[in-house]
């Protein structure tokens, strides 16, 4: 008989520290399911960002790096100029990614290194107990937006991706969900797709996932998955950028 | 074999000892005055020598940021690599050094010291020992500080520092100012062939035939970071027995032994002659590794000897002497920086007051 469903080579098989509901957990193994069936897991570097997944490291099967908080790009950028043979992305928060990476992001970006970049927007700081992120919408109440995000005070949602697909360099950005079985579908296709792009020699290729944080947005995982759909991507538009 | 010689500037002699050390990657963002070296870099870096059959990695950072976590990145990888700047930027530097380090990986840093505080200004400054002795950047950590005071010693000790990196698994400055970094001397160019990078089995390689490796400094696990700072305090211990640098000079019967070290060692060995010259019994300590600080060198002496410690700054490593005599003698200081140098009449005047 066909063995249709497996545990990835790739993930470890522990449980991990993330919140019941914490979108984390499925990108970590979409990313896993993505190395094992390009068959790039002996050749795989991966950054594991300062956020709640510093340790992504302790889940997946290859060789990974930290890197301080924002600079992941930076030490992806080296890593990738001396092994080109390698297969290396980062991943990364939207505070790591789009607020004291934004420097590194676009510079990287912009140079069209030849690298994969997982982005998970959840629209907070999680690690550091649900303060306002660049992605926090408009009237979300943070630990730091006690009555809402104000553009009078916080200025609006930063749309990095939108941002980055304006530059040359940049082959490939597309923004999935989690919100359900089919989106979740659709984002392992992009993250695949994405790692192809670097096998081929593309350039720079980013997929923002819009990924659940019930514990500061004060929401059940499930009222997190339809805040998602029903709030967020009108926000934050699914599919492909560029 | 007659070695080639050739005239270049400290900056660029750092540069070329590097390539000769098998640095295969270099970040640095500009800022004077270690322009030279920068551009060396981009100039020779990628390309190919005897011994290196495929060029290295040259990038112009973003800024400084970028450059030392990009140094971060390669070193991971398994290259040799450096980054190069001047105060600011090596300010800029420091989270990403205390990452190094907490991560053990191996690479070396250039400071070209200008005057601060702040922007300062692009005058020659020794200023920055205590950042680079003490640790600018957060943590339980330590770099060795090279301090060469001439050109060729710039070429020979940017080697050295690459070798000690990598044998220890740490972070190597080399700490120059703007005199030494702009100075034009001849250099004698080692015949030897470029040295590869060493193995490394720790680096990022994926994980084909091994299990995957991780290079990280977070350790969560109650008990785990003590343990770990414990093992970089015993290779510490062991770089302090094993790595300190000295040169002295008529120590044997001198009465005042003046302490400098880079360019102003320069200065005090002028004045050092023209006091000899006038029959005074003066000698020179000058320390070449910062960290680990040749405390040995001032100890073991009569009690009547006296230090007259010279620097380009506001008093910084007379600290350190005086830890070393720890009160047994008196450490006079005579300092200037932002612009002024202690001059050879200075040193020698005061000399005169302390005899
Ligand atoms: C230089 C520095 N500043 C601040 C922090 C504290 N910090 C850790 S994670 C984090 C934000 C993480 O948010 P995000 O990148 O969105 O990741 P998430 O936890 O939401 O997945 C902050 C501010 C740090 N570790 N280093
Ligand atoms: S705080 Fe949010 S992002 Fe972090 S683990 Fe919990 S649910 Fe996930
Ligand atoms: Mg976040």
């Amino acid at each position: 008989m066909e063995k249709i469903f497996a545990h990835p080579e790739a993930l470890y098989d522990v449980s991990t520290h993330y919140c019941p509901g914490c979108g984390h957990g499925i990108v970590h193994r979409l990313v896993a399911e993505v190395v094992d069936e390009l068959d790039i897991r002996e050749r795989t570097i991966g950054i594991a960002p300062v956020g709640c997944a510093v340790v992504a490291y302790d889940y997946w099967k290859f060789d990974c790096s930290e890197a301080a908080h924002g600079r992941a790009l930076a030490v992806a950028t080296a890593i990738k100029r001396v092994r080109p043979q390698n297969v290396v992305f980062t991943y990364q928060g939207d505070g790591d990614l789009a607020a004291i990476g934004t420097n590194e992001t676009i510079h990287a970006a912009n140079r069209g290194e030849n690298l994969t970049v997982v982005f998970i927007n959840n629209a907070v700081y999680g690690m550091t107990g649900g303060q306002m992120a660049p992605t926090t919408l408009l009237g979300q109440k943070t630990s730091t937006t006690i009555d809402g995000r104000q553009i009078e005070q916080h200025g609006f949602p930063l749309k990095i991706s939108e941002i980055l697909a304006t530059l040359p360099g940049v082959c490939f950005v597309e923004r999935v969900s989690l919100h359900n079985p089919q989106e979740v579908f659709k984002a392992k296709q992009a993250i695949k797709q994405a790692f192809k792009n670097q096998i081929d020699n593309s350039g720079f290729s980013l997929v923002e996932v819009l990924s659940p944080c019930p514990t500061y947005w004060g929401l059940s995982p499930k009222e997190a998955l339809d805040w998602i759909r029903s709030v967020m991507q009108k926000e934050f538009p699914l599919g492909r950028i560029k | 074999m007659l070695r080639k010689r050739i005239l270049i500037s400290g900056n660029e002699a750092i540069a070329e000892g590097a390539i000769q050390a098998g640095c295969n990657f270099y970040a640095g963002y500009p800022i004077t005055p270690q322009n030279e070296l920068i551009a060396y870099m981009a100039k020779y870096m990628p390309v190919c020598r005897p011994g290196r059959e495929s060029g290295g990695v040259f990038i112009q950072a973003e800024s400084e940021l970028a450059a030392i976590n990009m140094v971060y990145g390669a070193s991971a990888a398994g290259a040799r690599a450096m980054t190069s700047s001047s105060s600011p930027g090596v300010s800029l530097k420091q989270e990403g050094i205390s990452y190094i380090s907490g991560s053990q990986l191996p690479a070396v840093i250039v400071n070209i010291m200008r005057g601060g505080p702040g922007l300062g200004n692009i005058a020659p400054a020794q200023s920055d020992y205590f950042q680079a002795t003490r640790g600018g950047g957060h943590g339980d950590y330590r770099l060795i500080v090279l301090a060469p005071a001439g050109v060729q010693e710039a070429y020979d000790l940017t080697q050295t520092g690459f070798r000690l990196a990598d044998k220890y698994r740490i972070a190597v400055m080399i700490l120059g100012d703007g005199i030494l970094g702009q100075m034009m001397e001849p250099v004698k160019l080692s015949t030897k062939k470029i040295t590869t990078s060493p193995l490394r089995p720790w680096a990022l390689t994926g994980c084909k035939g091994r299990k995957p490796n991780i290079v990280k400094s977070f350790f969560l696990r109650e008990g785990d970071l003590e343990k770990f700072n414990l093992k970089l305090q015993k290779n510490y211990q062991v770089i302090k027995e094993n790595e300190a640098r000295c040169e002295d000079l008529l120590l044997d019967d001198a009465k005042i032994i003046l302490v400098a070290y880079g360019t102003m060692a320069r200065i005090a060995k002028s004045a050092l002659n023209q006091l000899r010259l006038a029959g005074k019994k003066v000698g020179l300590i000058r320390p070449i590794s910062l960290w680990p600080f040749p405390e040995k060198a001032f100890q073991s002496r009569s009690k009547k000897v006296k230090y007259l410690v010279i620097e380009m700054s506001y008093g910084q490593m007379v600290e350190d002497v005086r830890l070393a005599v720890n009160g047994f003698t008196q450490v006079d200081f005579l300092g200037r920086s932002g612009g002024g140098i202690p001059s050879e009449e200075e040193i020698i005047n005061r000399v005169n007051k302390l005899i």
